[in-house]
């Protein structure tokens, strides 16, 4: 096998310095390779009224649901469950270390180790914990707290505090047709968030397109259309593998033309470290930012079981699209979703709204004080 | 995956090799160290504690050592914890003597068990089974029409009806048995676990058809609730494995740790792209060597022998030996790799690959970029690409859809490229020319043993300031700094790789 071995070191080398050519090009951005997209995009701009055609094909155009122009009578509006109703039975947890925080008669330090423990294990991870409990020993001693109970209101306190923003809602511009996109890495849950929110529009009244910008994975299309068919909402598809800008610059179009009020744009899961996913994420936001479309919502999905890496995932989305609020799901289950307190307090980005099932109704705005008592309930 | 934590212990380490003695207190900072990366890369809290517990106790067990550095005694110590964690054998799978062999999978929602379905199916068929894939998730939209697609793409057969995931997966059963097929994958829904009715259905469904092995399939990236997740799982249904995926990242992937030591349950197979074929059996003692830093060589050797057509490694070893090493060499090359997986993914089995580079997102749509580059050239300019003159360029940019500055700085990076190999092929080149058949087994002198080490030297030039001095202040890669190492003579790097290599030195020495 030695002559495998040779060739691996080549390979070594191979890389080593083919890659030092990739990481060289890449310092470079004059040098993209020139593409369709970007090329067609300046004329865009430039001249309105010489638009060419939207960009799909006729198969595109042809797998458009077309008999959706009568919206089916929106379903009622469903009862909004609470964090707390949901998240009852996985709270132990937290309640653990409280009860062990309560059954000391001072603050000492088992006292500072359960509250660590607590964060930690919530996923808060060690930084923002280690930041938390800075704050929190320095308020212990200039309010001159001593009793288990004033420690554990001050820790709510300062939870709550930390996750304060002024302003949680969700964006509608005044002018031009609104979307919506949904972004995040596989798996996180942003076509059944989709789904849920179209529900929730819907019964409020507006007109929603679903836009299928998932042209990659499998069955990604049929997933959200079933959700469409579910809430009565408009959806636009394009062909399998296609160019999901050009899905969702359709759906812009096609909301425009029917007086729609928000397009929900799906997009195809990617890992943050994947260069040109990336960059096809950027392309799709610029191309639903074209004419009439105004992107009023970046909302990066996370899952509630995400560890340490959420906070890199944040900073690249947000990096790359510019995220304006968090979506946390599957709070439903035992995870306690913690990494929000990390992506708050270290880029800033509000949680939005919390998912708490599968079902079309397990969708809740997010509210700070009930996520936290929550976190705490018995 | 782990590449943070191994930084984090190298960190550590280097300091420990750094200082003679050790004081208690170097050890509760070591330990303390120790317990943050392991946090970071998302160990479960309990496991941490216990582990660092080991840790300590043992090392103060061994103060009375005389043979090791109480440093290097903490730095064995903790290598042997994590190799107990992680260790023992790579799973094998035994099929069942009479056939199906029936393959379980669970786990949360969106953990990727649909698209490990498709993966193992294609997995199982290469290795010359006939599986096929039961659709039991009847909860998520279209994702029986996902499995279709991904069981067209692996060639695979599906089956589902939409009736209830018990009866599927009975009926998928008797459809194996009728159809001779001797593998069946079941694909379930993604369930949370304090869901009692779907924790039941699951165990129902497993129950019903007796799985040989049931795989827990986990996301890379999840956080401290691993642990519970896998407990529960396993509580229910006796997992025999865990599928990690999502590995592409760049989550540090400490569920591994954490199920392993709390349920005993090895990670089974890793998944590390979204391309059917990146997928393949995780060998957990390999990862151990991986965390503290020693790369996954045995990984990337495998994969080397697997993927590299025999032919085009020894027309590489032939050039090498000739010491002409061309660009249509390269492409060549290039394109052997590319087989070997996401270059990415690669790369990070690299060991001493510097930071910068691993986290340089090379995507292959930029090899791709590359490559048309040299294919724009005629086979004379590959071989000669000093007759690549002006009109010439602009032909090949044209021709590739490029630039000629792409082109130019193509050329100037493979020259350096040859430069920096020159020294290695005119040695290799010499030896075997001496009498040995060209591309023959045991042609040169350089032995896996030396290629590991070689590499492992490779790490040993960054720590020694050669890829250090690569970054700029803003701490990226520095590109003018880089094309410098590539000119033979770089500080230190290639001499020691020689050295380790033991081939002797052409002309001045670095050090
Ligand atoms: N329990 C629970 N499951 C959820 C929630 N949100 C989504 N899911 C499930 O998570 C799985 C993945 O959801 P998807 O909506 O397909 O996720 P996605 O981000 O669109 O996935 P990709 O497009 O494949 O990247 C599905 O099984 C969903 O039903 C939630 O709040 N709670
Ligand atoms: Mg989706």
């Amino acid at each position: 096998m030695t002559l495998v071995v040779v060739v691996v070191l080549l390979a070594v080398f191979v890389m080593v310095v083919g890659g030092a050519v990739l990481v060289r090009s890449r310092r470079y951005p004059e040098l993209e390779p020139p593409d369709i997209e970007a090329a067609a995009e300046p004329l865009l701009a430039a001249d309105h009224d010489r638009l060419p055609p939207p960009v799909v094909t006729p198969e595109e155009a042809a797998a458009v649901e077309a008999e959706a122009l009568g919206l089916p009578e929106p379903p009622p509006a469903p009862g909004r469950p609470r964090i707390r109703d949901r998240l009852g039975k996985a709270r132990g947890l937290i309640t653990g270390y409280v009860g062990s925080v309560l059954s000391r008669s001072s603050i000492d330090d088992s006292s500072w180790d359960d509250i660590e423990e607590a964060l930690i294990r919530a996923d808060v991870g060690v930084a923002t914990t280690g930041t938390l409990i800075d704050n929190l020993r320095q308020r212990v001693k200039s309010d001159s707290l001593d009793t288990p109970e004033q420690l554990l209101s001050a820790l709510r306190d300062q939870l709550k505090a930390d996750l304060a923003v002024e302003d949680r809602r969700l964006h509608l511009a005044e002018t031009g047709t609104n979307v919506w996109l949904f972004v995040g890495v596989n798996g996180v849950g942003k076509t059944t968030t989709i789904g849920k929110l179209g529900l929730r529009r819907a019964a409020e009244g507006n007109r929603v397109v679903m836009a299928a910008g998932d042209t990659f994975r499998a069955a990604a299309a049929e997933q959200l259309q079933t959700w469409a068919e579910r809430v009565g909402a408009d959806l636009v598809r394009g062909a399998e593998g296609g160019d999901p800008g050009a899905v969702v610059f359709d759906a812009v179009q096609r909301a425009a033309a029917r007086g729609a009020d928000l397009v929900l744009a799906d997009t195809a899961g990617r890992l943050h470290t994947k260069v040109n996913l990336m960059e096809e994420l950027r392309k799709v936001h610029r191309v639903a930012q074209r004419e009439p479309g105004v992107v009023s919502e970046v909302l990066l999905v996370i899952d509630a079981t995400t560890g340490q890496n959420g906070l890199t995932q944040a900073r690249e989305f947000a990096e790359a699209v510019g995220v304006t609020g968090v979506v946390l799901t599957k709070l439903d289950g035992t995870a306690k979703g913690g990494i929000v307190l990390a992506i708050q307090a270290e880029l800033g980005i509000p949680v939005k709204l919390v998912g708490v099932g599968e079902g079309p109704e397990d969708l809740i705005d997010f509210d700070p004080d009930e996520f936290v008592d929550a976190l705490f309930a018995a | 995956m782990f590449e943070s934590l191994s930084e984090r212990f190298e960190g550590i380490f280097a300091r420990l090799r750094s200082r003679g003695a050790l004081s208690e207190a170097d050890v509760d900072e070591v330990l303390r160290e120790i317990r943050l990366a392991l946090l970071e890369a998302d160990v479960n809290f309990k496991v941490v504690r216990d582990l660092l517990t080991r840790i300590r106790e043992r090392c103060i067990g061994l103060e009375l050592s005389k043979s090791l550095s109480p440093g290097q005694q903490v730095i064995k110590t903790v290598h042997e914890e994590l190799i107990g964690i992680l260790g023992g054998q790579t799973l094998r799978i035994t099929y069942a003597s009479k056939p199906p062999t029936v393959i379980l999978l669970a786990g949360l929602q969106g953990a990727g068990k649909t698209t490990v379905a498709g993966k193992l199916g294609r997995w199982f068929r290469q290795a010359g089974r006939q599986p096929l894939l039961a659709g039991a998730d009847l909860q998520r939209p279209a994702a029986v029409e996902q499995l279709r697609v991904l069981g067209a793409q692996a060639g695979v057969p599906v089956f589902s009806q939409p009736t209830d995931p018990v009866a599927v997966a009975v009926a998928a059963r008797a459809e194996a048995e009728r159809l001779g097929r001797d593998v069946l994958i079941v694909d379930t829904a993604g369930r949370v676990t304090v869901d009692a009715d779907l924790m039941d259905e699951v165990r129902r469904i497993s129950e019903a058809v007796r799985p040989d092995y049931t795989f827990l399939v986990v996301d890379a990236m999840i956080g401290q609730e691993s642990v519970t997740t896998a407990e529960a799982f396993h509580a229910t249904l006796a997992l025999d494995g865990v599928i990690l995926t999502k590995l592409d990242g760049d989550a540090r992937g400490g569920a591994a740790l954490s199920i392993k030591e709390v349920v005993g349950r090895p990670v089974a197979f890793a998944s590390i792209g979204e391309k059917q074929e990146d997928f393949d059996v995780f060998h957990p003692d390999r990862m151990a060597s991986r965390i503290l830093g020693m790369g996954d060589v045995l990984t990337l050797i495998e994969k080397a022998e697997q993927n590299y057509d025999q032919e085009v490694a020894e027309r590489a070893a032939a050039a090498l030996q000739q010491g002409r090493f061309t660009l249509e060499d390269f492409l060549e090359q290039l394109q052997q790799v590319k087989k070997m997986g996401p270059l990415q993914s690669i790369l990070g089995m690299m060991p001493g690959m510097p930071k910068e580079l691993k986290n340089a997102n090379i995507e292959d749509s930029e090899v791709a970029r590359v490559e048309a580059i040299i294919r724009s050239m005629t086979p004379t300019e590959r071989r000669e690409p000093d007759l690549i003159n002006g009109s010439r360029r602009l032909r090949i940019a044209q021709g590739s859809g490029t630039d000629t500055k792409d082109v130019n700085q193509l050329l100037k990076q493979f020259k350096e490229m040859q430069k920096m190999m020159q020294p290695l092929m005119a040695v290799t080149g010499g030896r075997v020319g001496k009498g040995k058949k060209k591309g023959g087994r045991g042609g040169g002198r350089v032995t896996p043993k030396g290629a590991i080490a070689g590499m492992r030297e490779l790490r040993k030039m960054q720590a020694m300031g050669g890829m250090e001095g690569l970054t700029g202040s803003d701490g990226k890669l520095d590109p003018e700094a880089l094309s410098g190492l590539a000119g033979a003579g770089g500080p230190g790097g290639l001499d020691s790789i020689r050295e380790s290599l033991g081939l002797p030195s052409p002309g001045q020495r670095g050090r």
